[in-house]
C-alpha cells in the first residue's frame, strides 16, 4: 500500500497535496482505488464552482459500483483532470500522479490543520 | 465478518486466491478475484470457473413413470414431458397471478427422476411453493442443496478443460444435456449449460469433493472468475437475474422468457393469465437499453424517460467490459419499447440519451 509522505489525507480516502500559493491538488488513495476496482467512468466537478470541505465533488465508477469523491477543503474549483474522461483507469494505475481528480484554490488553507498526516492516514486504513 | 452468512465448501480457496467476499442470497461469496474485467475477459476469451455452490438442487423421485412429470408440468411453463432421460430445459416456476417465482433448469436424470437447479436466493420458496402442491405421496421431493459443491467452467477452452479433467474417453453432454460421471475423485453430475453464453458446463459433487474439483478445474486451465464478472457476462448476453430483471409482477411473456413457455400444455399455475396476456398484446415488455455517447454508467434503480414521462425503472445495469459502454434492462410500456425508441437514462439528475436495442447486446 502505497501512502506518499508529502501529502495529506482525508478520513474518506481523498489526498491533497500542497503544490505552491494556494492552489492544492486532490486525488483518491492508492487503497482507494484498490477498493473500488477499476475504474470505468470518473465524473468531475465544473472549473469555478465553489464548494465547502466535505460536499460531494465528484463521482468514480467501476463496473460494479459508484463512490462519492469529497473535496477535503473548501474553495474554488480551478482546474479538473480531463484526461480521466477517456481514460478514467489512469486513476488505478497512477492515483497519486498521472491519476489526480481536480484542483481547487482554498478559501481557507486552516483546513489543512485538520487533515490526516500520513501516518495518521496509515492508522486509519488499518483499523 | 457477516456470521450469518452461509460459505461455500469452496470457502478455504477462495480465501487461498485473495477473493474479494461479499454477501449474496445469504452466503458470502466471492465478487472477484483479480478483477472484474480481466475474469469477464478470461471468459468470452478462454475460460474461467465460477464457485456455483450457493444455488439449490431439488430432486424429484417416483417409482412410477409419468408422475413425476405430470406434476413438474402443472408447475412449470416449458414442457416437461418433452424431455428424454440426460435432456435438460430452461423453465420459468410462476405464482397463481403468472408473475414469476423462479427461473431454473431441469434435468431429466433418467426414466422416472428429475434434477432442478434453482436460484440461491430462492431455494426455500422453490420448495416450499412446490411442496405445497404436491399431494401425490409416491413423489418424494428434496431439497438437497447443502449436500452439494457446484462449479460452472465456462468460456471456449470448456471442451478442451472437459478432457483435461475427465480424460478423452468420457462422454461430454450435448448442450442442455446433462450426464452422470464416476471418476477416482467420486461422482459428479456434468451439465452442459452456463449463465455467460459461451460453451461451458456445470460441475455438481459432494460438498466435501469440492475443494479437489476447484483445483483441478484451475490446473485445467480455468480462471478463478467471481460474481462480478458472472453479473457483467449475464448482462452482456440479457439473460435475466431473478429479483433484478424477474419478480412476482411481471409474467416471463413480459421479461422475453416466451421461449421457455409452452401453452399448448393444458394446464400450468398461471397459464390463463398469460393466454390472456397474449391476447391482449403485452403490457410492458423487458428491453435492452445501449446508452449513446458518453456516459455514466446506468444502474439499477435509474430512472428511464421518453422526453418528459418517467417509462421505466432499471432492473440491472453496467458498462459492458466487451463493447465499453453503458447496457441495461428495463420493464418498458407498449408505445416506447420498439427497436431504436430515443429514451433517456436520469443519472444523478442529468439525463444520458439511450436507445431500445435488438437482444443480446454481445
Amino acid at each position: 500500500m502505497n501512502i506518499p509522505d508529502n501529502l495529506k489525507y482525508a478520513a474518506s480516502h481523498e489526498w491533497v497535496r500542497v503544490d505552491n500559493g494556494d492552489v492544492v491538488t486532490v486525488g483518491i488513495s492508492d487503497y482507494a482505488q484498490l477498493e473500488m476496482t477499476e475504474l470505468v467512468y470518473v465524473e468531475l466537478p465544473e472549473v469555478g464552482r465553489t464548494f465547502k470541505a466535505n460536499d460531494e465533488v465528484a463521482v468514480v465508477e467501476s463496473v460494479k459500483s459508484a463512490s462519492d469523491i469529497y473535496t477535503p477543503v473548501s474553495g474554488e474549483i480551478v482546474e479538473v483532470n480531463e484526461s480521466l474522461t477517456d481514460n478514467p483507469a489512469k486513476v488505478n494505475e497512477s492515483p497519486f500522479d498521472d491519476g489526480w481528480l481536480f484542483k481547487i484554490r482554498l478559501s481557507d488553507p486552516a483546513e489543512l490543520d485538520a487533515l490526516l498526516d500520513p501516518d495518521g492516514y496509515r492508522a486509519k486504513i488499518s483499523s | 465478518m457477516d456470521d450469518d452468512l452461509k460459505q461455500s465448501p469452496l470457502h478455504d480457496e477462495h480465501l487461498k486466491l485473495g477473493a474479494r467476499l461479499v454477501p449474496f442470497a445469504g452466503w458470502q461469496m466471492p465478487v472477484q478475484y483479480e478483477g472484474i474485467m480481466p475474469e469477464h475477459k478470461a471468459v468470452r476469451s478462454s475460460l474461467g470457473v465460477f464457485d456455483i455452490s450457493h444455488m439449490g438442487q431439488l430432486f424429484v423421485r417416483c417409482a412410477t413413470p409419468d408422475v413425476a412429470c405430470r406434476w413438474l408440468d402443472g408447475l412449470l411453463t416449458n414442457n416437461v414431458a418433452k424431455l428424454e432421460p440426460g435432456d435438460g430445459q430452461y423453465t420459468v416456476l410462476l405464482n397463481d397471478r403468472g408473475g414469476v417465482i423462479d427461473d431454473l433448469i431441469i434435468y431429466r436424470e433418467n426414466a422416472t427422476d428429475y434434477f432442478l437447479v434453482v436460484n440461491a436466493s430462492k431455494v426455500d420458496e422453490d420448495f416450499a411453493w412446490m411442496q405445497a402442491h404436491l399431494s401425490n405421496a409416491e413423489i418424494a421431493f428434496t431439497n438437497q442443496s447443502s449436500e452439494f459443491a457446484a462449479m460452472a467452467v465456462q468460456g471456449p477452452k470448456a471442451a478442451e478443460s472437459f478432457v483435461a479433467l475427465f480424460g478423452a474417453d468420457a462422454t461430454l453432454p450435448a448442450r442442455f444435456c446433462m450426464g452422470a460421471i464416476t471418476t477416482d475423485a467420486g461422482d459428479v453430475i456434468i451439465c452442459r449449460t452456463g449463465y455467460t453464453g459461451e460453451d461451458g458446463y456445470e460441475l455438481f459433487c459432494p460438498a466435501d469433493m469440492g475443494p479437489a474439483w476447484w483445483r483441478r478445474c484451475l490446473d485445467a486451465g480455468a480462471a478463478p472468475t467471481g460474481l462480478g464478472a458472472r453479473d457483467s457476462l449475464r448482462l452482456e448476453k440479457c439473460y435475466p437475474l431473478n429479483g433484478n430483471d424477474l419478480s412476482p409482477d411481471h409474467t416471463p411473456l413480459e421479461a422475453g422468457l416466451g421461449f421457455a413457455v409452452d401453452l399448448n400444455k393444458s394446464a400450468f399455475i398461471g397459464r390463463e393469465v398469460l393466454v390472456q396476456q397474449k391476447a391482449d398484446g403485452l403490457p410492458q415488455r423487458l428491453v435492452a437499453l445501449k446508452q449513446l455517447g458518453k456516459s455514466a454508467p446506468p444502474r439499477p434503480g435509474y430512472a428511464v424517460f421518453f422526453g418528459d414521462l418517467q417509462v421505466g425503472t432499471l432492473c440491472s445495469g453496467g458498462v459492458s467490459p466487451t463493447l465499453g459502454f453503458g447496457v441495461s434492462l428495463a420493464y418498458i410500456p407498449a408505445g416506447h419499447n420498439q427497436i431504436g425508441t430515443p429514451l433517456e437514462v436520469e443519472i444523478r439528475g442529468k439525463r444520458f440519451p439511450a436507445e431500445v436495442v435488438k437482444k443480446p447486446f454481445v
